[in-house]
């Protein structure tokens, strides 16, 4: 009988003890039995996920502790069933079976550097399509996709795409940004450490497409165990000649290089993050011109994030039709969520764009792990609204998300519970982007410490009114004279916490 | 000696990469632990940048460190989704029990304890790294549990 485990070796799932587990199960094995450390499937309120596979049937056990685990190897497997953390089949649980997964489809299956088992699941399936297509057709089946970039900005990947290859240049070039700066978000990790052939085979796609044949990942420096999976992943797909001088035998170069951060939140704006790659410090530079153009190097670039080049692979070897059918409007495809923050089932939920904020996070993510009422939630990371209440009903789609004053941003929604206190967030957000801003412009550096001085003095009571009416004044000028986003965004947590939580600054605001 | 050899392999690998400058910081951090002043005009001249550049790049990078840190480092996520989960708290608990404020090295040397923001693990907020290693749904009994070897409990 061969009998397989899968306990995932991911950053989370290692940060909730699936390594040591993983060392207690090695040392109980019996013949014919394997351990496979595979990637996560993103539900990490059940990490470490234990995965049993038999006889074709693959059941799980979840979170699991050392203890269970143990419990588990002293009975006899046909009574493992009954174990109190059996989950059965993962895809027949409710928060799977409410998913539509493209881009996470491998995610948590097998070992993510078996070269085998990614080509076994469609893997190189669109590099394949790629190589046999014209570079401008390649652009058109993007563009027709109606893929928009999953950094932040939700720019049509194929637009950005299609600027680059139009550019004459000797030499052009793909950067990745693999920063993921935001808190609340770990979508990009999860898919470069659970699928990371995926993430090469988006970027090679994209150098066909645009003539580029050299690339760049930017990692930050946060993830080491992300570093050390994409560097086995680029090893081992070079070995296999889907990197290299002559990719897929076409004849044609891709190298692919890994790069580090050292640690910059702002290196994640993309010009901030060229300058870096580039060897300076992470200043943002002024568009015009636009990194298509003029980007690393000053060379024409194509800077994308994660997500869109992972989902390139989808598009094309899916179709662009058969992506562009999912999703709403001008957002399409689907939407790679991330449930984070005071939530009881927290994790990557892939859905098609459409559902609303309160069923996610209420049915899907089981409301707060507190068990206290949410209070506020914040989309679209450090830079994204907190959103009260009223705006839970709001569909997740990009335009949608704009008309009420947020942002989907990279997905990210961080959940709140009735004891935080929104004066504290609104600092923070000041605070943060006082300590991340590049410098370059003074209503994001000067803005934002004056901001903090003057959310401390409404905290103390000291002239709130006329501390309020500052502070509005202070937010206008960095949300209109900001270089980037850091600055121009920050007012929108700030605004958002004044706006919906008054009483979190001062309580008697209601006569102000 | 030992830092100059390894200076020198350092600048030899990465002289000819366009970039190299971020690459060759984060190598001589991970050799000796911290970036030292004294390694400024070599790493300038073998760029052909200037001095004034390394320090400067040196200086705008949280990672980067000119002094030896301690010999753990404790990070604490001090972003959004931790704060929902109670990363305040977590914080000031860590540096009472540590004898240590954030983003400060202990006297003894033994441990520093730093902000970072945003481990990835934000699905189980709060989380922490020691030595790069992180920690998910730390709750002060699992930070205790986690830092026995460090543990000072004092009232800094
Ligand atoms: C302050 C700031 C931080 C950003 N951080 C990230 C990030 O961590 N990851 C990312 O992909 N995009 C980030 N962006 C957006 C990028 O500038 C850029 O729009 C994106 O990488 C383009 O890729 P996409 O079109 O595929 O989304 C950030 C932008 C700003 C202004
Ligand atoms: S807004 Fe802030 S981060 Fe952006 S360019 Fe200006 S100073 Fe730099
Ligand atoms: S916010 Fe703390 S791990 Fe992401």
């Amino acid at each position: 009988m061969t009998r397989r485990y899968f306990l995932p070796a991911d950053t989370t799932a290692g940060a909730l003890g699936a390594d040591a587990l993983a060392e207690q199960l090695q040392g109980a094995l019996h013949e014919g039995e394997t351990v496979v450390r595979n990637g996560s499937r993103g539900a990490f309120w059940l990490e470490p996920l234990l995965e049993v596979e038999e006889g074709g049937e693959r059941i799980a056990f979840g979170p699991l502790d050392g203890r269970q685990l143990g419990e588990l190897l002293a009975t006899d497997y046909t009574q493992w069933r009954e174990h109190e953390s059996c989950l059965g089949s993962v895809a027949q649980l409710p928060w799977f079976k409410a998913q539509t997964r493209l881009t996470f489809k491998r995610a948590g299956i097998d070992d993510p550097l078996c070269l085998d088992g990614y080509l076994a699941q469609q893997g190189f399936e669109g590099l394949e399509h790629a190589l046999h297509l014209a570079p401008e057709d390649i652009v058109e089946e993007v563009l027709r996709s109606g893929l928009r970039g999953r950094g932040g900005a939700a720019f049509p990947a194929g637009i950005k795409w299609r600027t680059v290859a139009e550019a004459s240049a000797e030499q052009k070039y793909i950067v990745c940004n693999a920063d993921e700066g935001d808190s609340g978000t770990f979508a990009d990790r999860l898919l470069m450490e659970a699928d990371p052939y995926q993430l090469i085979e988006g970027m090679a796609i994209a150098g066909l497409a645009v003539g580029a044949t050299r690339g760049y990942i930017y990692l930050r420096s946060e993830y080491p165990r992300t570093w050390e999976v994409l560097h086995r992943a680029i090893g081992k797909a070079e070995a296999a000649g889907y990197l290299g001088d002559n990719i897929g035998n076409s004849n044609r170069a891709f190298h692919l290089e890994l790069r580090i951060g050292a640690g910059a939140y702002i290196c994640g704006e993309e010009t901030a993050m060229l300058e870096s790659l580039e060897g300076k410090r992470g200043m943002v530079r002024a568009k015009p011109p636009l990194p298509a153009l003029e980007g690393l190097f000053g060379q024409p670039t194509v800077v994308n994030n994660v997500l869109t080049l992972a989902a390139v692979s989808t598009v094309l070897a899916d179709g662009a039709e058969a992506y562009a059918a999912l999703g709403m409007e001008r957002s399409k495809g689907t939407l790679c969520l991330q449930l984070a923050g005071n939530i009881k089932r927290g994790g990557l939920l892939e859905v098609p764009f459409g559902m609303s904020v309160r069923e996610v996070v209420e049915q899907l993510g089981g409301g707060t792990r507190s068990g206290r009422p949410i209070k506020a939630i914040q989309a679209g990371g450090p830079l994204g609204a907190y959103l009260p209440e009223s705006a839970w009903d709001t569909p997740l789609d990009y335009e949608a998300f704009a008309g009420i004053g947020g942002m989907l941003g990279h997905g990210g929604l961080v959940v709140f519970d009735d004891t935080a206190d929104m004066a504290a967030q609104a600092r923070f957000a000041m605070a943060f982007c006082a300590e991340e801003s590049c410098g370059k412009c003074t209503p994001c550096r000067v803005g934002s410490t004056r901001g903090v001085e003057v959310i401390d003095k409404i905290i103390a009571r000291e002239d709130p009114a006329a501390n309020m009416t500052l502070l509005e004044d202070l937010c206008d000028t960095m949300e209109h004279a900001s270089l980037c986003a850091m600055g121009g965004l920050t007012p929108h947590p700030v605004r958002s916490a004044m706006t919906y939580f008054p009483e979190d600054f001062c309580k008697d605001v209601g006569e102000v | 000696m030992q830092d100059q050899v390894l200076l020198d392999q350092i600048l030899t690998c990465h002289r000819n990469e366009p970039g190299g400058l971020l690459p060759v910081l984060r190598d001589l951090q991970d050799g000796l632990g911290f970036v030292p002043e004294e390694s400024y005009s070599a790493i300038a001249e073998a760029l052909n940048i200037s001095v004034a550049e390394v320090h400067g790049v040196v200086s705008f990078y949280h990672d980067f460190r000119t002094e030896p840190a301690g010999a753990c480092v404790i990070q604490v996520c001090q972003a959004e989704s931790c704060q929902a989960c109670g990363s305040r708290e977590l914080t000031a608990h860590a540096e009472r029990r540590l004898g240590v404020a954030l983003g400060e090295t202990r006297a003894d040397g033994a441990v520093t304890l730093e902000p970072v923001y945003c481990l990835g693990n934000c699905a189980c907020s709060p989380a922490i790294a020691i030595d790069q290693q992180s920690h998910a749904l730390v709750d002060k009994a699992r930070f205790d549990a986690l830092t026995t070897q460090w543990a000072q409990e004092s009232d800094t």
